[in-house]
């Protein structure tokens, strides 16, 4: 913490490395693309009309599908080596300081803000506790739940035998009794993801223009600016 | 008993034209190549029958009809008077203690050597008072001749996963075998439906003779042959599916074409079975073929996975009967509900306290 304390001003601070910001934009584009495609082959648009070989539009649905789902897996993977490679920040929302008392006490902060009971809220260079919570826990697990799911249901379809089979169905299937039931799941995890996207937006906006520091451009640039001179509460390290 | 299988067969006035042939239409149902049906041949001419034991349990005996309709002529002339030779209570001729005898023969004559082929399940609840063979729960029965037997057969849903009587709230305690506790622990090979293919039985029956082993399973023990795929994957109607060509409505235009019945929830994408491959009655039809969709009957609790006319599932924790789209689509209302009066409060804390920000 004492490092830090000395980014007692309002100079910017370089916070988010190109990578983590490119994941970040990637994951948003994709999680639409996944959402749409994902809500369509659930629940097909209306049926065509005409010969069967003049069409091919649920294929080229699951197509898209799949390629997103696909390029999701790998920019988790990638993004799991930058958090070994990258700043301290870019592991923030991978390992959250969960056996930290100050952590929590920042947690608890954070939710007496969003309750309107407390007059600001703290000031951090990354992310606040209660973000790193939700990112850890609904958005990191939320996604790996779906990309685990998401090649165990590929690969029921690429067949036994497949790499996909033997490294997702195999397991995957005995562990929610059937098909139909791990296809419910990964599509109730789909509206935990929007839900997630939901609060994530909405309280991105409101810090924009409530809390201590930079939000909306910091996405962009990746620099943090500050409001106030006071020391920051980041956790040391963290 | 040297008797083999070609034995019986002759006994029973079948030729041996009709034998050979029984065993290659045998051979390729496995996926075996043509070099196989000499070998099942010369099993069936040179190995002692293997005996086998099928119990009933709590069941509708849909498999014992299904069975005996197994599409190959021979299958219902020659397996099923084997079989009946030893103990099925259902098309054997004996009854009463005459019947029950049998299986106590079976089981201290053939120690470790006879086949357990069970239909349905026991009822564990009320010490297993709920289905009663000869005086006796049947659970005792099951467990006695499984004690001593070379390997079980969990014929059809019931026995493979608990079917319509452990559905919820299963108020007798419906049981499939491979979790009946104090069940000795022997291989059991899971051949599910409702019923199951007449002729994926005869089929797993012929394997085991021919083998002498168990056919290859998957992790949830049913044999990979019939089972690694899904209907969906090897359905006549999948072009339809991938074109986009749906059925809407039973009378609709979509439905005399023969376009694909998913939006009418059919369970084909979710269902691991030969129907599509092997089909029924003598491979005339299965259910797509004739127009429903596919009920699940060969998955795990397909009862209660919601209507099945429904593509999503029902989810019953929440009290009413909701989908995941129903409540994933609540969740994020409400989410989004949360979002707008928490933004309107903040909005009046901001002009309740001007320059609050500047501090």
């Amino acid at each position: 913490m004492t490092e830090l304390t000395s980014a007692a001003s309002t100079a910017p601070i370089y916070v988010y490395e190109k990578p983590v910001r490119l994941w970040h934009s990637l994951n948003a584009l994709l999680i639409v693309v996944l959402s749409v495609t994902g809500y369509l082959i659930a629940d097909p648009l209306a049926s065509l009309k005409g010969e069967a070989s003049e069409h091919f539009l649920m294929g080229y649905i699951r197509f898209v599908h799949f390629s997103a789902g696909y390029l999701i897996a790998i920019a988790l993977l990638f993004r799991l080596y930058w958090a070994y490679a990258g700043n301290e920040h870019a592991r923030q929302i991978f390992l959250p300081p969960l056996l930290k008392a100050h952590f929590w006490q920042g947690v608890f902060h954070e939710v007496l803000w969003y309750l309107f009971l407390v007059k600001e809220p703290r000031k951090y260079i990354g992310h606040n506790p209660l973000a790193i919570l939700a990112m850890h826990f609904v958005f990191v697990w939320g996604v790996l739940f779906m990309i685990v799911t998401g090649f165990a249901l590929y690969g029921e379809g690429a067949g036994q035998g497949s790499w996909q089979h033997t490294l997702f169905s195999s397991w995957v299937l005995p562990l929610f009794g059937s098909s139909q039931s791990l296809h419910s799941w990964h599509h109730l995890f789909m509206w935990l993801i929007i839900c997630f996207v939901l609060v994530h937006i909405y309280v991105a906006l409101r810090e924009d223009k409530l809390s201590r520091q930079s939000m909306l451009s910091t996405i962009v640039t990746g620099w943090r600016t500050f409001k106030d001179v006071r020391p920051v509460d980041d956790e040391s390290g963290a | 008993m040297t008797e083999t299988f070609y034995d019986v067969m002759r006994r029973q006035g079948i030729t041996r034209r009709s034998f050979l042939k029984f065993c290659s239409l045998t051979a390729a149902s496995l996926g075996l190549a043509p070099a196989f049906a000499p070998k099942i041949a010369h099993a069936m001419e040179t190995k002692p029958r293997i005996p086998v034991l099928w119990l009933h349990g709590l069941e509708c005996t849909c498999c014992s009809e299904s069975f005996i309709r197994s599409g190959h002529p021979l299958a219902k002339d020659v397996i099923l008077s084997m079989l009946s030779l030893d103990y099925d209570d259902t098309i054997m001729a004996a009854a009463g203690h005459n019947a029950e005898a049998i299986v106590t023969e079976i089981v201290e004559k053939y120690k470790g050597n006879y086949i357990l082929a069970v239909e349905g399940n026991p009822p564990l609840a009320e010490d297993g008072m709920y289905c009663i063979i000869g005086g006796k729960p049947f659970v005792e029965q099951l467990k006695y001749a499984a004690e001593s037997c070379k390997a079980i057969i969990s014929w059809g849903s019931c026995a493979s996963w608990g079917c319509v009587q452990a559905a919820k709230p299963n108020p007798t305690r419906a049981t499939p075998v491979h979790k009946v506790p104090g069940l000795a622990n022997k291989p059991i090979i899971k051949v599910p439906g409702c019923p199951p293919i007449a002729e994926v039985m005869t089929a797993v029956v012929a394997y085991l003779l021919t083998f002498e082993k168990l056919p290859t399973l998957d992790r949830q023990g049913r044999p990979q042959m019939f089972y690694s795929q899904r209907i969906h994957d090897k359905c006549y109607r999948r072009p339809h599916f991938d074109a986009g060509q749906f059925v809407e409505h039973w009378d609709d235009e979509a439905a005399r074409q023969g376009h694909c019945l998913y939006k009418m929830g059919c369970k084909g994408p979710t269902t691991y079975n030969a129907c599509s491959t092997v089909r029924w009655n003598e491979g005339v039809s299965f259910p797509i073929q004739s127009g429903h969709g596919c009920i699940g009957c060969s998955e795990d609790g397909f009862w209660d996975k919601g209507s099945f006319y429904e593509r999503l599932t029902d989810i019953n924790q929440f009290g009413i009967e909701a989908n995941a789209d129903a409540v994933g689509g609540t969740a994020a209302a409400l989410v989004g509900a949360g979002i707008a009066a928490h933004a309107g409060l903040t909005a009046l804390n901001r002009a309740k306290q001007p320059g609050a920000e500047k501090q």
